[in-house]
């Protein structure tokens, strides 16, 4: 092999005698290769990142994804924001709607009789002026309340709407909220046919309604999606496609959907036939991207690129640290751990569950578990933020608390186990949660307190979304990690929970004393009597230990300072950019 | 030729409808299914759902059913994206997938080809420690640490040209383009760079080599001509594999810089309990899978003249 040295070495023109690499690279036999290798493979190298761009030039040619662009946040002279979108709306059919993505392009593009206003008060919708009485209630529709198409939205789009939502055929998930209406309930179980429903059009512009029974938050209803108006002619048009894509839609609202690629953006713009222009500032609405990466979100913020991005508790520090002005809010939602009453579980025990009760500490979950800013310890089923008779509700019935106490927890654990016959150590209870990073340490936090403090062992069940549900359903656990978030903007949305016919009561509590109040706080007209009703309730879910509140969720975000005008609220459409407006300066 | 061909393409249908079987089976035997929902519904609303999407039928006619309509074409409608049928998902959302996965392949080969041969050459030396260091970081680390890396780089490029130099997230132009097709194939250029170097230090030790050597071939032309080609056969046939692999992988890329493909639909589908979406996409990227490797197999053939497809 040496001896072919030399040839090659004068062939290549290269290698000198005093070449360090001879020794080492010999036994290769590519001593002197790798100067002139090392330029043909610069040239390669060349060649292939041209090509690279060429390809890459290609592909975009070609493919022609429509872009999601690189517009700024916000943007004063076209009157756009842009912003992101944790998930595409399954699709926006408001007969079959179910998630909050929905719901809040819905509020956006779609408007029904009433709605809310910044100060989350009922205000005028299509319907200018209405009388809601204890059994009827009539609505009576503004002359310019116009479809996109220019066409005048009438009664008979609301009556088409809500005999749609009830037919069984729809199969909707919501359709319980149209129950107040009478024979709703019926027409939903395929007893009585769609045309018994007791909505009916006087004229084009008066909607009479009949109710089952009185229901004193049935005008709190009237703003919720699933009473949306749809135009009769339009949705049968589409062949079933009907809010399936931006063109399978008609809309009333302020403004419309100018485009929706699938899993990419959706933008919406302004609707020149929405009869209340004064109140719109902004031309267009753009959610440019859909990821629910928080954090690729909070880049782009970084970048300029979008006018709000939530945070969390890894990413907060983060936000602080670079002095953004933060924004809080409670979203309204309520979470805790549920118990499993079926007789056949430990947890039917009273005396477990309340033993289980006195050694959990709200306040020490959020501040040294949670740690995020906005999120209140948990006291009652009932959030905060609830209204009563005159004020909050919460501040004229205070929820009943309990100091957090060992001894007394043992004696209920003792107690209990001779109830149940349990000698020795007690069986593991089956914990169930989802699988996701915040549930986890939340399982693995109440895991340790009930072994350090009770010596209970706590089997941890993690699943997903789906299964944990299906599992939930099926009665499949001890203790589940469940939250609620409400419907309309009265405590009974959360106060119905525990009804032994509530299909959400999936515990399977039953309790008549508990049940006769949820009757009362359905049916009864006097707000003090209700309310009454819902403290009662509020009493014997503590008294019961029928759920231990966790905590109520808000969330922290930062917020673009030139984007004002955005109202955020628990029930309802969230975030709502219909008044928001951008500043010059940006203070 | 034809009858290998005609072979293997049996053999791989065989193997789809083992995968249509065996995914939708292990679909129905976990618990929860695409209807249960947060808010429990009634009784009748939920046997309303069920004939709406024939889930009252027996597990057996289902899967009938399903493989009938596997065989004309149709993947039937998503449950969590209702009124989108899985065709048009994959329709819409695969070329996307391919792009990048296309893209992230030609990053990975060329760079993988490239370097492996460097540090073949540069055995031993500076260039060959450093690049298998690299080498070693792009094996060990998982993409979804290199895709949230890379973003926050491009943040802080961003802010330090006070532009938008590279777009931190989205689709649509080639600069969009660029960061995520490089983070989701580093990891397989790190492999492809360690397989291509082994592999060019076996082939410069054969008898072809000293052959050309001893012709007195330039070296350079030896290293291209007899070196390269010879080394670069296990790479192709890793290179198949690796295709189906980046664009099926795609998901954790796709999440972080918001990119509308494939693979997102495929992992939340299962998420959700999607089931057509979870067989539709199932499906269709096993069949990829299987179609790819038989490519592959067959360019091999034409790579390498020894091989005899038979």
């Amino acid at each position: 092999m040496k001896a072919f040295r030399p040839v090659r070495a004068w062939r290549a023109g290269r290698a000198s005698v005093g070449d360090g690499a001879v020794t080492a690279a010999a036994g290769q036999g590519a001593a002197p290769l790798h100067q002139s290798a090392s330029r043909d493979l610069l040239l390669l190298a060349a060649a292939g990142v041209a090509g690279l761009l060429l390809l890459m030039w290609a592909l975009a040619w070609v493919t022609e994804a429509s872009g999601t662009g690189s517009a700024d946040a916000v943007d004063a002279t076209t009157g756009t924001i842009t912003l992101a979108l944790s998930t595409e709306p399954p699709q926006l059919d408001s007969t079959r709607l179910t998630d909050l993505v929905s719901g809040r392009i819905l509020g956006h593009v779609m408007e029904g009789l009433l709605r809310y206003d910044e100060n989350n008060r009922i205000a005028p919708g299509v319907a200018s002026r209405w009388e809601i009485g204890l059994t009827e209630a009539t609505f009576h529709l503004r002359e310019d309340a116009r479809w996109s198409d220019g066409s005048p939205v009438t009664a008979h789009d609301f009556v088409y709407a809500w005999r749609t939502v009830l037919d069984p055929a729809t199969a909707s998930e919501y359709a319980f909220i149209l129950h107040p209406i009478e024979n709703g309930a019926a027409i939903n179980r395929g007893e009585a046919p769609r045309e018994e429903l007791g909505a009916t059009a006087l004229d084009d512009r008066t909607l009479h309604v009949r109710l089952q029974h009185p229901t004193p938050h049935f005008e709190k209803l009237m703003a919720f999606a699933t009473y949306n108006p749809i135009k009769e002619a339009f949705r049968e048009g589409r062949q079933g496609r009907y809010g399936a894509d931006a063109e399978d839609l008609l809309y009333n609202g302020p403004f419309v959907i100018s485009s929706w690629v699938h899993g990419a953006s959706l933008r919406m713009e302004r609707n020149p036939h929405y009869w209340d222009q004064d109140r719109i500032h902004l031309n267009a609405i753009d959610y440019a991207y859909i990821t629910t990466d928080v954090n690729a979100v909070l880049n782009l913020y970084k970048d300029g690129k979008v006018a709000i991005a939530g945070l969390n508790a890894e990413t907060l520090e983060d936000a602080l640290q670079r002095r953004w002005q933060l924004k809080r809010f409670v979203d309204g939602s309520v979470f805790f751990i549920e118990f499993n009453h079926r007789p056949e579980r430990l947890t039917a025990n009273l005396n477990l569950r309340r033993a289980i009760q006195l050694v959990t500490d709200p306040a020490e979950l959020v501040y040294k578990v949670i740690k995020l800013p906005g999120t209140l310890p948990g006291e009652s089923i009932f959030p905060v933020w609830l209204k009563g008779v005159h004020g909050a509700f919460r501040q004229e019935y205070p929820a009943p608390t309990h100091p957090v106490d060992i001894e007394l927890a043992r004696e209920h654990l003792a107690r209990a186990a001779t109830e149940l016959d349990i000698a020795g150590a007690w069986p593991p209870l089956v914990f169930l949660s989802g699988d996701n990073p915040a549930a986890n340490k939340q399982a693995e936090y109440f895991q340790e307190v009930y072994r350090a403090r009770l010596g209970l062992e706590v089997k941890i069940d993690r699943q997903i979304f789906k299964q944990r549900l299906a599992k939930m359903t099926a009665g499949d656990f001890d203790m589940v990690l469940a939250g609620w978030g409400p419907d309309y903007e009265d405590p009974l949305t959360f106060g119905d929970l525990f009804a032994s016919w509530n299909e959400n009561n999936r515990g399977r509590y039953v309790n008549p004393a508990l049940d006769s109040w949820v009757e009362v706080a359905q049916t009864s007209p006097a707000p003090r009597d209700r309310m009454e009703a819902f403290a009662e309730i509020q009493r014997i879910i503590h008294e019961d230990a029928v759920v231990l509140p966790n905590y109520e969720s808000g969330s922290v975000y930062a917020q673009h300072p030139r984007l004002q005008g955005v109202v955020r609220r628990a029930v309802g459409t969230d975030p709502d950019f219909t008044q928001a407006y951008i500043t010059g300066t940006g203070d | 030729m034809l009858r290998y061909t005609l072979k293997r393409l049996l053999q791989g249908i065989v193997t789809v409808w083992f995968i249509a079987t065996a995914t939708f089976m292990a679909m129905h035997s976990i618990p929860g299914d695409p209807l249960s929902s947060d808010k429990a519904v009634s009784e009748e609303i939920r046997r309303n759902l069920e004939a709406k999407y024939g889930l009252d039928k027996p597990i057996l006619e289902q899967y009938a059913i399903y493989i009938g309509n596997m065989l004309q074409g149709d993947f039937g409608i998503s449950f969590s994206q209702e009124n989108r049928s899985v065709n048009d998902i994959i329709r819409e959302h695969f070329p996307v997938s391919a792009t990048l996965g296309v893209l992230a392949i030609a990053f990975a080969g060329a760079g993988g080809i490239l370097f492996g041969a460097l540090t073949a050459l540069y055995r031993n030396r500076l260039p060959d420690i450093v690049i298998m260091f690299l080498v070693i970081l792009g094996i060990s680390v998982p993409s979804f640490v290199f895709a949230a890396l890379g973003q926050l780089a491009l943040v802080n490029l961003n802010e330090v040209f006070d532009a938008t130099v590279l777009p931190v997230a989205g689709w649509g132009s080639m600069m969009h383009m660029l960061t995520p097709s490089l983070v989701l194939g580093l990891g397989t250029m790190a492999f492809l760079t360690r397989l291509m170097r082994s592999s060019m230090l076996e082939v410069v030790n054969s008898d072809y080599v000293r052959t050309a050597n001893s012709k007195g071939l330039p070296p350079s032309r030896i290293f291209l001509k007899h070196q390269l080609r010879n080394a670069i056969l296990p790479v192709v046939t890793v290179l198949g594999p690796s295709i189906a692999a980046i664009t099926t992988g795609g998901f954790v890329v796709e999440l972080v810089f918001a990119i509308p493909g494939l693979g997102r639909y495929f992992v939340e589908a299962v998420q959700q309990s999607d089931y057509t979406v979870i067989m539709g996409t199932t499906v269709f990227y096993g069949a990829f899978l299987v179609f790819m490797v038989i490519v592959v197999d067959l360019l091999y053939g034409l790579v390498d003249p020894r091989v005899r497809l038979e």
